[in-house]
């Protein structure tokens, strides 16, 4: 090796950012997000009909672009009635649509969004359900 | 040739995933076996290119720099481009590194009516160079949030900026569209100009296509297809910990994004992506120039052997004095 002391300290710096992951993957690694659905809205639906907008793995994987449609075809097309693929109709609005049944944010939007480092922006301007445990 | 090559290389990449994953059900293999075998090639491959290069010697500094040496101390000198101390390369290196300063060099030649040959400086290929890098960087570090939990701070503080514009959701990254942009400059470059695309080879296109394609499918994945970004993050954190997990209904989408990062990861050592590593060696940026005023001994050198004249008068002393020439010592 020539100049061998300063081609290994690269290497070491090399190797220690790549384990850096592997060693510092933090006190939550193995935790999964639950996100809980035991708003009184939802529990007073009768046991069948408790069910989202949309199905459960559209809703988990799309809820974001459907978000975005309702803003666009409230605020820019004056809709305001969602017919969803079951046929059942809603109003189209974060706060009193979502946030009436999901009105446990934080058990519920933010125990995902923590997860995955998500900060929807939404609630600079909506306001968030207000919730009594906190 | 290498054009048609190499992009059907890449089709056949993302076939293999279809016929693996959706065909065979190998989600294991492909989101565990295969990603963990591309960081250990990736990690063992650039050590061990490394270790060869550091078995070369370079005895002779190459003073081939833009710069006035150090000599006489009333010649001005350029203590950076031309360094003569450690700092200096420090400097030097740093400016190559972070910011490209060679490339910022870069001249095109044009034959023009006359005809004339001209010069003339591009600053295209350093720009589009210098986008894609940071790109590149920022977006990888952004991943950085599917490898730990907590999350660091720096990590949230980075997508605040890069979705800076807030268009849509899931936000749009400023730094998605420059990098697309980037790359797909890179590639026009090597088609449109005549001289590059006569030096460009299947290893030019293929890392080429292969980036603009985990570029693509990861751009799918977030703003169209959508996939389960939560199942996701449990795979790879299953990953980190040595304790993988393959979560069911992850869309194929997040499967070919994968693979085509692992081929990189595995491509790397052996290509000319070394170039990561390949930058800080670079004998003509990384050696100061003093060649004059210090001694660097070729190591390859036999032993000559030598006599000295202090030797040969010794050997020829007597005969020297008798024929009255004069000598060091009596
Ligand atoms: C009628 C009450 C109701 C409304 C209105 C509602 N949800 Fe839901 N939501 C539910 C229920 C109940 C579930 C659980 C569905 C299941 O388990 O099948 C759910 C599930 C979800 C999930 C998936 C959670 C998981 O564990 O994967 C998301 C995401 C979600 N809702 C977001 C929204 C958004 C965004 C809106 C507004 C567009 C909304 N919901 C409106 C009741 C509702
Ligand atoms: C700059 C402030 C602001 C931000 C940030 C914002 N909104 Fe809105 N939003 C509004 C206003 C104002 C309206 C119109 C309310 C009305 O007409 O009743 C609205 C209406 C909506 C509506 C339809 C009406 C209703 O009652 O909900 C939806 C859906 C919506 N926004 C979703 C979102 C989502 C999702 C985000 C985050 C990605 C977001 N908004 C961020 C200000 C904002
Ligand atoms: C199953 C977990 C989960 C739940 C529950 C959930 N989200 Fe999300 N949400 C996500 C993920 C993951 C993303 C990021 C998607 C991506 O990066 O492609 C996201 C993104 C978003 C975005 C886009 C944010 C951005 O800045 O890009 C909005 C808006 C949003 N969610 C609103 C909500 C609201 C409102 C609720 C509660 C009613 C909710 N989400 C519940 C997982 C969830
Ligand atoms: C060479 C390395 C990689 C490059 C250049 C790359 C590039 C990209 C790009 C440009 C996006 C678009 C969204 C964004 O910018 O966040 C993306 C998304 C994504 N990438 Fe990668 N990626 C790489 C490695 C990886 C790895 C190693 C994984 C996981 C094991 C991964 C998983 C994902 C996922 C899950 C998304 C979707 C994120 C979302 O929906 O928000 N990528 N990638």
């Amino acid at each position: 090796m020539y100049n061998g002391g300063k081609i290994i300290i690269g290497l070491i710096i090399f190797v220690g950012l790549i384990a850096l992951p592997f060693v510092f993957s933090g006190k939550g690694a193995s935790a999964k997000p639950e996100p809980k659905l035991d708003t009184p809205e939802i529990l007073k639906l009768p046991e069948t009909e408790r069910k989202c907008v949309e199905s459960k793995e559209y809703m988990k994987r799309e809820h974001m672009k459907l978000l975005n449609e309702w803003r666009d075809w409230v605020v820019r097309d004056g809709l305001t009635i969602y017919t969803s693929s079951s046929g059942k109709q809603y109003t189209m609005s974060l706060q009193n649509t979502c946030m009436k049944c999901h009105s446990n944010k934080t058990k519920f939007c933010d125990e995902c969004h923590n997860y995955t480092a998500v900060k929807p922006y939404c609630w600079d301007c909506h306001i968030k359900p207000k919730e009594k445990e906190l | 040739m290498g054009i048609i090559f190499s992009f059907f290389a890449v089709i056949a990449l993302i076939v293999i995933v279809f016929i693996g994953v959706q065909g065979a059900n190998l989600h294991y293999l492909f989101g565990v076996v295969i990603p963990y075998a591309a960081f250990f090639i990736f990690l063992l491959g650039v050590i061990y290119r490394v270790l060869q290069w550091g078995r070369i010697p370079v005895p002779f500094r190459i003073p081939t720099t833009a710069g006035q040496q150090k000599s006489h101390p009333w010649i001005k000198t350029n203590p950076i481009d031309n360094p003569f101390t450690a700092t200096g390369v420090f400097i030097r290196m740093a400016f190559e590194v972070l910011l490209f300063r060679s490339l910022f060099r870069n001249t095109k030649a044009e034959l023009r009516d006359g005809p004339i040959l001209s010069y003339g400086s591009t600053k295209w290929l350093w720009l589009g160079g210098l986008a894609f890098h940071y790109t590149f960087l920022i977006i990888l570090t952004r991943h950085l949030r599917f490898f730990f939990e907590p999350i660091p701070g720096v990590i949230k503080i980075i997508e605040s900026l890069d979705g800076f514009f807030q268009v849509g959701a899931p936000v749009l990254y400023l730094t998605d569209l420059i990098f697309i942009a980037a790359v797909t400059f890179l590639f026009l470059r090597r088609v449109v100009i005549p001289q590059v695309r006569y030096i460009s080879l299947a290893q030019d296109y293929f890392p080429l296509f292969l980036i603009f394609s985990i570029g693509l499918t990861g751009v799918l994945m977030r703003y169209f297809l959508k996939t389960d970004v939560v199942g996701i993050k449990e795979l790879t954190m299953g990953l980190v910990t040595f304790k993988p997990v393959v979560p069911k209904d992850i869309n194929i989408i997040f499967y070919i994004h994968l693979f085509l990062v692992s081929t990189l990861f595995i491509y790397f050592p052996m290509s000319k992506l070394m170039h990561m590593a390949g930058v800080f060696l670079s004998p003509t940026r990384n050696l100061a120039n003093n060649n004059r005023a210090e001694m660097h001994v070729n190591p390859w050198n036999y032993p000559v052997k030598v006599h000295t004249y202090e030797e040969y008068e010794n050997d020829f002393r007597d005969k020297m004095k008798a024929a009255g020439l004069p000598v060091e010592k009596e």
